[in-house]
């Protein structure tokens, strides 16, 4: 047991996979002696050798095309792109080949990859630093999409992440990977994907959430509790496939939704969400569903970004809103 | 200018388009029966080829790439690569492709709009052909790294065309092989024509060969329609990467005598006199000239040859038009390996799609 946070809890779980299963690799930008701009990836090069954790040319199309390549060889590839602002040029790659080389060979051929970014605002980072654009990901067929939202399902949803035998896209929100601690146990216990964490439970209203926002929403709870206003926190964690059973289950109990995130608005996952509540939830919404979420501007340079960013007050007037209708 | 004039790209050429031999063969192209053997395959390719254009103009495939001209390279590649090396092809490589073992059935299969002409039943660790183009030369550096980290003896080869050394992933892909010195051999088809962009307009280069010098790779021209040339640089190049001397490109000089697919008019863009001069390049031909003259095969062979392939596609043809299509559910079911529980309902809804339309 150790207390680490969710840069440290990266590390841990890359260390485990890299330790346990030698057809894991990691290849990435400034990840070997440098230990990765982040540190996630800080002295696995040393233990792992050159070989297996590999510095690559400065080439992200280069870096997901290998991962396929390396996948269909049953090699499984965790790739780091230093930012998910640079990320975009993997999307050909990630749609046209990582995504669809199970389905297009019936299963003769798989990619069991993940690709890592940092992703989200609210460090004062330089431009392309700082945008959350995991619904393009998100609307890709045969992908997975997690984000973790502590240490613990860091390391546990990493760990599953890279035993997955599909491609994952495992985005890491910068915002708080050195925000909070917690002890982990180190021996390589998964945590389930495809289902939404409840990490707090209440009857009034479901807060849900996903990435560094859920711990606006949980302040945005604890608000909630001083006024006797019980709030149920879901922390999504699998944005694609969506666990909707769970948000519908929490729904149905508090008639009440407020989802926040802090991707702009328009196709945001919330979206999807807001739909799939429309579609089965109707009968039991008590209050039409609102959502928090940074606007469908361009993410703007860091003196402005605070304005962007969702903050607990908005999701307190949000939630306010959803408890005054009718 | 011209400082850049000593790149000195090497081009070989053995047998010449009369069908002259200008060099000293190997002794595998030495060897009767291995040239037969080429020239068997190419014409089962090209037998096949016009079998499948005749198909989609019937309405019975879709859209298709002709592979017609260039059936040399392909050939001579299957004869250079080892069975468990890796093939990474684009879409007008069924030359290497059936000598690889992939079935005709398979690969009409795959144009007729079925998901299964690409499980291939051999060479099962061979890339589906790519599509989204040079995509796939990354993908073959990092199947090269896999080779190379595993210690294995095997080769990977990626086959381009000349529109794809336009890209980015190709000086990608040749920069990171060049850094790690791996095992993988780039094949250009330069066939001149990416869709209707003719060579000239496709870059300044000299050659395409030379944009792998910038990678610090070796790279050589070759008469892409003599298949004794291109086997013995490939297979000098294959077996040289098989041994540890890294990374090749050749560039195979070729001409695509076909539109680009059956959906394409060529003559929008370049004139029908200019591809009838391209015939007398043909690398069948000129194989078949060298044959005859050596008096390797007779023409009552060449005949036997000739049915032969004609009868062998018939009976593909028949088992591609005799496969029933797959339960519109099958799209669901290699999305992943366990379909995700959200994804359950949009299957049966297909489902029932389905049994509404039987």
């Amino acid at each position: 047991m150790s207390e680490t946070n969710l840069v440290e809890a990266v590390n841990k779980a890359l260390a485990w996979e890299l330790d346990h299963d030698k057809d894991v690799v990691l290849l990435g930008e400034d990840i070997g002696l440098n230990g990765g701009v982040f540190r996630a990836t800080d002295g696995l090069q040393s233990k792992f050798g050159e070989q297996r954790v590999i510095d690559t040319p400065l080439a992200e199309t280069l870096i997901v095309g290998m991962a396929v390549g390396l996948a269909s060889q049953g090699i499984r590839a965790v790739v780091e792109i230093q930012f998910m602002g640079f990320i975009y040029s993997t999307i050909d790659n990630m749609i046209s080949h990582a995504t669809r080389m199970r389905n297009r060979t019936r299963g003769r051929l798989t990619c069991p990859m993940v690709l890592r970014a940092p992703y989200g605002g609210g460090i004062h980072a330089p431009e392309h630093h700082s945008e959350s654009t995991e619904a393009i990901f998100a609307h890709m067929p045969g992908i997975r999409v997690v984000i973790p939202s502590s240490p613990l399902r860091a390391y546990g949803l990493l760990l599953a992440s890279i035993r997955d035998p599909d491609p994952v896209v495992f985005l890491e929100p910068k915002r708080i990977y050195r925000l909070q601690k917690e002890s982990i146990e180190e021996a390589g216990v998964a945590l389930p994907l495809d289902v939404c964490f409840t990490l707090r439970e209440g009857d009034d209203i479901t807060l849900v959430s996903w990435g560094a926002m859920v711990h606006e929403t949980l302040q945005a709870a604890e608000k909630l509790a001083e006024q006797n206003i019980s709030a149920e926190v879901i922390d999504v964690a699998t944005i694609k496939p969506l666990d909707m059973k769970t948000i519908l289950a929490s729904v149905e109990k508090t008639g009440r939704c407020v989802i926040v995130h802090e991707a702009a608005r328009t196709c945001g996952v919330g979206s999807e969400i807001a739909a799939q509540l429309a579609e089965f939830g109707l009968t039991f919404l008590l209050a039409p569903v609102q959502r928090v979420s940074g606007y469908d501007t361009i993410m703007p340079l860091y003196r402005l970004e605070n304005y962007y960013m969702p903050s607990v007050e908005q999701i307190l007037s949000a939630a306010n809103a959803a408890l005054e209708y009718a | 200018m011209g400082v850049y004039d000593n790149l000195n790209i090497p081009y070989s050429q053995y047998l010449d388009h009369h069908g002259q031999l200008h060099e000293t063969c190997s002794d595998y192209t030495s060897d009767a029966k291995n040239l037969i053997n080429f020239y068997k395959i190419m014409l089962r390719t090209r037998v096949f080829d016009q079998k499948a254009i005749n198909l989609q103009r019937t309405g019975k495939l879709g859209t298709y790439a002709s592979s017609l001209g260039q059936e040399a390279i392909g050939v001579a590649l299957g004869a250079a690569m080892h069975a468990n090396d890796v093939l990474a092809p684009t879409y007008r490589d069924y030359a290497v492709q059936l000598s690889r073992g992939i079935k005709m059935s398979d690969l009409l299969l795959y144009w007729g709009g079925d998901e299964r002409g690409m499980d291939y039943e051999f060479s099962r660790e061979d890339l589906p052909i790519c599509v989204p183009i040079a995509t796939h030369t990354c993908h073959a550096v990092g199947i090269a790294y896999a080779m190379k980290l595993r210690k294995q003896p095997r080769v990977m080869v990626c086959i381009i065309g000349d529109g794809a050394t336009s890209k980015g992933d190709f000086y990608e892909a040749l920069n990171a092989a060049g850094v790690w010195q791996l095992p993988v051999i780039f094949i250009i088809n330069n066939n001149q024509w990416a869709i209707s962009l003719p060579r000239d307009k496709q870059s300044a280069t000299k050659t395409l060969a030379q944009k792998a010098v910038a990678a610090e790779i070796y790279a050589e021209q070759v008469d892409g329609n003599d298949v004794i040339a291109c086997y013995e640089r490939m297979h000098e190049f294959i077996e040289r990467a098989r041994t540890g001397g890294g990374p090749c490109l050749l560039e195979a000089i070729s001409y695509r005598l076909s539109d680009h697919t059956t959906a394409d008019d060529a003559q929008r863009y370049r004139s029908p006199a200019d591809v009838e001069a391209q015939w007398q390049f043909d690398p069948i031909s000129r194989l078949k000239t060298y044959l005859l003259e050596n008096q390797f095969i007779d023409a009552e062979a060449l005949d036997a040859l000739q049915k032969q392939a004609e009868q062998e596609v018939e009976e593909q043809v028949k088992i591609y038009l005799n496969t029933a299509t797959q339960p519109p559910e099958a799209m669901f079911d290699y999305l992943y390996e366990t379909l995700p529980e959200a994804l359950q309902s949009q299957r049966d809804e297909v489902m029932r799609k389905g049994k509404k339309h039987e």
